[in-house]
Formats: structure tokens, sequence, C-alpha cells
């Protein structure tokens, strides 16, 4: 039997691949958003997109995102399904209405007759040196929005198989890309049908029996050299990568703390209002006779995000969260 | 040629070149709003479309005074009246084909029930029982957007799909006077001109966004005029001459479906009831200038044409009055048994699979019906 060779691979050039193969697979998947067409895409991620399937599959759509957003819902009512591209995190506030008023709903407004297959997809997060609204982790107010998917990757393979999953699937889902994970390479086989992940598995990146992180998207990464510095303190920390914050894996992550006792979110959002407090909640509900100590959030400060110069201090960082872990209650002797 | 490539591609433009896109003149709309009837052009209207035409109109007075006439019974939750716009909503429906979509806003029931929407199904949103009560793919009739003018860019949408996939299909989008100054309305015109998508744009300017009159909303010499900033034509027209607005909005549509791209029609007529049952229009305007609008109702404007050139007399009316009155009371005795609620479906559609966070609410809610049905035996 030929062994698969795996190639390096971009997370960016994973997410080009996986609608370059959507694309080809079914006819009514269209690509549309701000100068994702003839420059593919300012990240570069709908690169080569337009010219194999033609501007009327691949669309440069003007500089508008509420219309962006509220012509994807007429060409899914229509039948297409639309992979919309907002281009930075901020600027998919125009189309927040378009999003929470008809794409979250159209769905549940006509007893499901008229589902909108659509993929919102949103460079989100810091950690690039862009300046003032260019950096935002918005996955809150997705979040708070009942009848979206929320799913964000982070590693090169699952980019592929969750985006795959989030064009294939009947619901409309908000696909939060961590930018400043775009480059990071991976050894990856976009040939492998088994890429595409179902939507809603959390996934333990690293296994560990003193405490979780739990996390998501570009803090991933963050938390496994987190728990690998950690080892020098005499702690085995477990990761736990989200990859969907809706529907959102209860069974993974209790099954997670339930093991270690302990545990730390872990996310560039702001705390207050933030994922962290959902997901603490939801652990300690669950947990808390397996819990050794509180539930602890590492997490943005909750400003405004800051300029470039100063995000450094702003994004959770090893240190932080290795501070966090300190305080969970060892001294208790359990 | 795709059909993106048709809207022109890219050129080279060396400095200091510049030329208008296309002459703005053609675009700009009439300096009065277009008539038919009580002019010399009313005498080549087929006088079976004039009959028509009243039935409907009679018909959807009868049947928003029965609505309102639910809400004071309690029947309905909430009930904003197109009362003195049968007109615009009547031929809204009559200009499309089968295959073409209605984009209604919350005002816009009768539209839908002209097109065929069965009336206790489009008055479902504002009966309470769930949001949209119609099947919108049966009649190609979007569900009653609430948010003012988001409807818009989905018409868009819509229709540029249809055009992708080489169908021939129109898609006609009802709006409000207080709805174009929306952010979607821009949105949505500019995407239709750039698209060049098979669209008509209706705005029923019916002086009055709530309270808040039409010169607080724009400073537009009329809301027609804002076509020409998007390049496409806008067309000015008496919004209660139901033939004439028929006759517009059939243009457009027509226009639209051979290639011509969109259209935008600003219908002058006028909301003779409050904004809602909920709504004290006499805090805003005066009992005068309702009642001048009642010398221009739309059904007076048709029945005295019809009645002057002797295409109807009284019996004919009586007999659109019938039938209007056997479909009011139809209505009346479905709207008036109870709907059959089931309050599972709260978590059947919200997700094509409910989630494991919707199963367990799911769950509780269960327990807790059980626990009362326990309670009450």
């Amino acid at each position: 039997m030929a062994t698969v060779a795996l190639k390096p691979a971009t997370m960016a050039q994973a997410l080009t691949r996986a609608m370059r193969d959507a694309m080809a697979e079914d006819p009514t998947v269209h690509v549309m958003g701000e100068d994702v067409g003839t420059l593919g895409g300012v990240f570069r991620v709908t690169d080569g997109l337009a010219k194999e399937f033609g501007e009327d599959r691949c669309t440069d759509t003007p500089l508008a995102e509420a219309g962006i957003l509220g012509t994807a819902v007429g060409m899914a009512m229509y039948g297409l399904r639309p992979v919309v591209e907002m281009q930075f995190d901020a600027f998919a506030y125009p189309a927040f209405e378009q999003l929470v008023s008809h794409v979250a709903r159209m769905r549940n407004r006509t007893r499901g007759r008229m589902p909108l297959p659509i993929t919102v997809r949103i460079p989100y997060g810091g950690g690039i040196g862009g300046v003032e609204h260019h950096s935002d982790s918005s996955e809150a107010y997705y979040m708070a929005t009942p009848g979206l998917h929320v799913v964000t990757p982070a590693t090169v393979p699952d980019a592929y198989g969750l985006l795959r999953a989030a064009i294939a699937s009947d619901d409309p889902v908000v696909f939060l890309e961590p930018k400043r994970l775009y480059w990071s390479k991976d050894t990856w086989n976009p040939d492998d049908p088994q890429t595409v992940e179902p939507i809603g598995r959390a996934v333990v990146r690293r296994s560990g029996r003193s405490a979780t992180l739990i996390t998501y998207g570009p803090s991933v990464p963050v938390c496994l050299e987190a728990a690998e510095a950690a080892r020098a303190e005499g702690w085995d920390l477990e990761v736990v990568d989200l990859r969907s914050l809706v529907p959102f894996d209860d069974e993974t992550v209790c099954a997670s703390v339930r093991r270690t006792g302990r545990a730390v979110v872990v996310h560039e959002s702001g705390s207050f209002g933030g994922p962290g407090g959902e997901i603490a909640a939801r652990v300690t509900e669950r947990c808390f006779h397996h819990l050794e100590a509180p539930v602890l959030r590492v997490a943005g400060f909750d400003v405004p995000y800051p300029p470039p110069m100063l995000e450094r201090h702003h994004l959770p960082g090893v240190d932080r969260i290795l501070d966090a872990v300190a305080r969970l209650q060892w001294e208790a002797g359990h | 040629m795709t059909v993106m490539e048709q809207r022109g591609a890219y050129r080279p433009t060396p400095p200091p070149a510049w030329q208008p896109r296309m002459d703005a003149a053609p675009l700009l709309p009439d300096p009065e709003p277009y008539r038919v009837l009580g002019t010399e052009a009313a005498a080549k209207a087929d006088p079976g479309l004039l009959r028509r035409l009243h039935a409907e109109l009679v018909r959807g007075r009868r049947y928003n005074a029965q609505a309102t006439a639910l809400t004071k019974q309690g029947r309905l939750a909430v009930y904003p009246s197109s009362t003195g716009q049968e007109a615009c909503e009547v031929a809204a429906a009559l200009a499309l084909e089968e295959r073409d979509w209605l984009f209604p806003s919350y005002r816009d029931t009768l539209a839908a029930v002209a097109r065929g929407v069965d009336p206790v199904e489009a008055l479902t949103l504002l009966r309470g029982d769930w949001h949209t009560g119609y099947d919108p793919h049966e009649h190609r009739v979007a569900p009653l957007s609430t948010p003012l003018a988001t409807q818009l860019p989905h018409a868009v949408g819509l229709a540029h799909a249809a055009r992708l996939k080489g169908d021939d299909v129109v898609a006609l989008a009802m709006v409000g006077d207080g709805g174009t100054s929306e952010g979607d309305f821009h949105e949505a015109l500019n995407f239709a001109a750039v698209w060049q998508a098979p669209v008509v744009f209706l705005v029923q300017n019916n002086g009055f966004a709530i309270s808040v009159p039409l010169a607080k909303q724009t400073a537009a010499p009329s809301l027609a005029h804002k076509a020409v900033g998007y390049g496409m034509p806008g067309r000015l027209v008496d919004g209660n001459d139901a033939v004439a607005v028929l006759e517009v909005l059939t243009d457009a549509v027509r226009r639209a479906r051979t290639g011509g791209g969109p259209t935008l029609v600003e219908a002058i007529t006028y909301r003779v009831e409050a904004h809602t049952n909920a709504d004290d229009a006499t805090r805003y305007r005066g009992d005068a200038e309702v009642e001048a609008w009642r010398d221009h109702d739309p059904i007076l404007l048709l029945e005295r044409e019809l009645t002057g050139r002797g295409l109807l007399d009284e019996d004919g009316i009586d007999a659109a009055r019938q039938d209007a009155e056997t479909f009011a009371a139809a209505l009346r005795e479905r709207m008036n048994q109870d709907p059959s609620l089931d309050p599972m479906d709260l978590f059947d559609h919200v997700y094509a699979e409910p989630t494991p966070q919707l199963r367990e609410q799911r769950a509780l809610l269960t327990a807790e019906l059980e626990a009362e049905q326990e309670g009450s035996h």
C-alpha cells in the first residue's frame, strides 16, 4: 500500500483548498465578499478561486457588509450555498442585523421550511500588529445568538475539515479564522477524506493529569506552549481545543475536567460577558464534585482592543496562564 | 459570458480621464406622479382588468377591516393596516408571474393574500402562534419582514441567484417611506444596480413612519429620485390609482425580466389608519388631512372610472362587496378558532439537529409541562 505523503501547508492554504474542493464538488457553492475575486482576499485565502470558477462563483461585491450578507440570504433562499468573507472581525459588525435577525433565525421563523446554508468566514483575533478595529475577538456576540453555529479551527487539518463541514452544513455557520495562525504550518494530507470533522466536537490536544486548559482558536498554540513550560513546575496539563463554541461539547470538556479536577479557560476575548464565563459556569454546574478549585479564566482585558504596540500586554500569554494554574489551590493537598 | 462579466470589465483609466457612467436624465422620475384613472389613458385600460382590480380592492379593504376587528376581539396581537393602500398591495401581487418572488414587509399581508397565501397563514405572525405561517416556497412569498428594509437585499440576492441559474425570475420587494432611511435600503439598491439584478423596489410612501412625517425622513426631491444615485430609473406613481401602479410595476417587472436591471418605484399613498391598533394617530395628525385622502381613496377612484364609463353598476358593486363579505366571514370563522400550539416547536426549528444544550432545555420544558398537567388533575 502506497503511503500518502504529508506535505507542509499553512492554515490559509488549507482554507483555500477547502473552498476549492467544496466549489468543485457542489456547483451551488458561491464565494462572495470584498476583494475575494481578482485579489484573492486581503489574506489571500480565496486565492485562485475566481480564476478557476469564474467571477459568478467567486464574486467581488460592493463594499457593504450588510449588503453582502443580505444578498447571500436571498441567494440561499434560491438554493445556493454562499460562503461569505467578512474582511476583518470588526468589519463584520455592519452585517450584524442581517446575521441576528435573518441568518440565525430564518429556519426558525419558517418552521424549517427555509433553512439558510450560509458560511460566514471572519478573520478574528489579534497578535498581528493590526491597528484599531483589525483585531477583535467577537465570538461572544455570535455565541449569544441562537441559530448560529460558531466554529474556529486551531490547526491546519482542522481548518480544512471544519470549513468543509461548515459549507456542507444546512445551518448557518460563523467560521472564525484566527488570523495570526493563517501562516502557521503543519503537515497535512488534503486528499484524506477523514479530515472532514463534524461540527460540535472538541478534541484533547494534549493529555495531562494535573489540570485542564480549555481553549480554542488562536489561544490553542499558546496553551500548548504553556503546558510544555508547566512541566518544569511539575504540572502535567491537559489542553482541550473546543473547535466549536456552538454547539458546545460539554461531554469532552467535562470528561477532561473530571479527570484532572482543575480547569482554566483561556481566550483572547475579554473576560466580562465573554465565552469563559459561560464555559466556567457549565463546567461548575456539571463537575462541581470533581473540582478541587474554582474554574479560572485567563482572557484579554475588558478594554477596547489595544494599539499594536501594547497588544502583547493584552493577549493571554504563557506566563499569565501559568500564574492562573498556580492559583488552582494546589496547597490544599488533594 | 458570465453574468458578472456583463457588467463590464475593468479598464485602466489614464489621468485625468473622467466620464459619467451613464446619462442621468433618463433615470429621473417624471415631475408628477403617473396617473391613469380620470385621464384619457384610462379609456385604453381593459374593462375586465378594471373590474378585477375593483373586486380585489374591495376584498382587500374588507380584509383590512376584518383584521382590525380581530385585533379588537383579541384574536390578533397587533395589526398594521394597509387600509387606503390596497391599490399598491394588490398591484404588487398582480404584477408578478407565478415563478416570481414577493418580499413583503409587515404591513403587506394583503399583498401576500392577493398572491394566493392563505389569509390565516399570512396573519400567523400577527396572531402570534408562530412567526411565518406559510411556506415561503409555495407561493414564492418571503417571510413578512419586521426589521425595516432588511428584506430588500434578500430580494436582490434571490433575483441575482435566479439570473446566475439562468431562470427568468423577478423579485419585487416592498418597503415604506421610513424604510428608505435604513442602510439596508441603500445597500440593496446599490447591489441591485451593480449586479443588474432583476428586482423591482416598490416604496409605498404613505406619509408616515409611525408618527414621523416624510419631511423629517428625507430631504430628497422625491424618494424616486434616490434611484438616480444608484444608476437605475426611478418612477413616481399615484399609489391610489390601481391601474397606474399596476402598469408601472408591470413595466418594471418586464424590464427586469428582459435584462434591463432594477427599478425603484415610489407610489404616493396614504396610511388612513394609525400605524397599528396600538398607535394613536391623533397625536401627530389632524382629521382634515385624513378626510382629504378619503376623497382620493383607491376604491373610490376605480368606482368613479368604472361607473362613469358604464362598466360597473350598483349591482356590480354589491356583488364585489358580497364576495368580500363571504371572504371576511370565512376568515373570521377560522380566526375565531384557537390555534393549535406545540411548545416543543420552540426547540425543533433552531438547527437542523437540536444541539445537546437544546435537547436538555427541551427535556426541562417537557418535565415542566408534565408537572403542570399532573398538578391540574
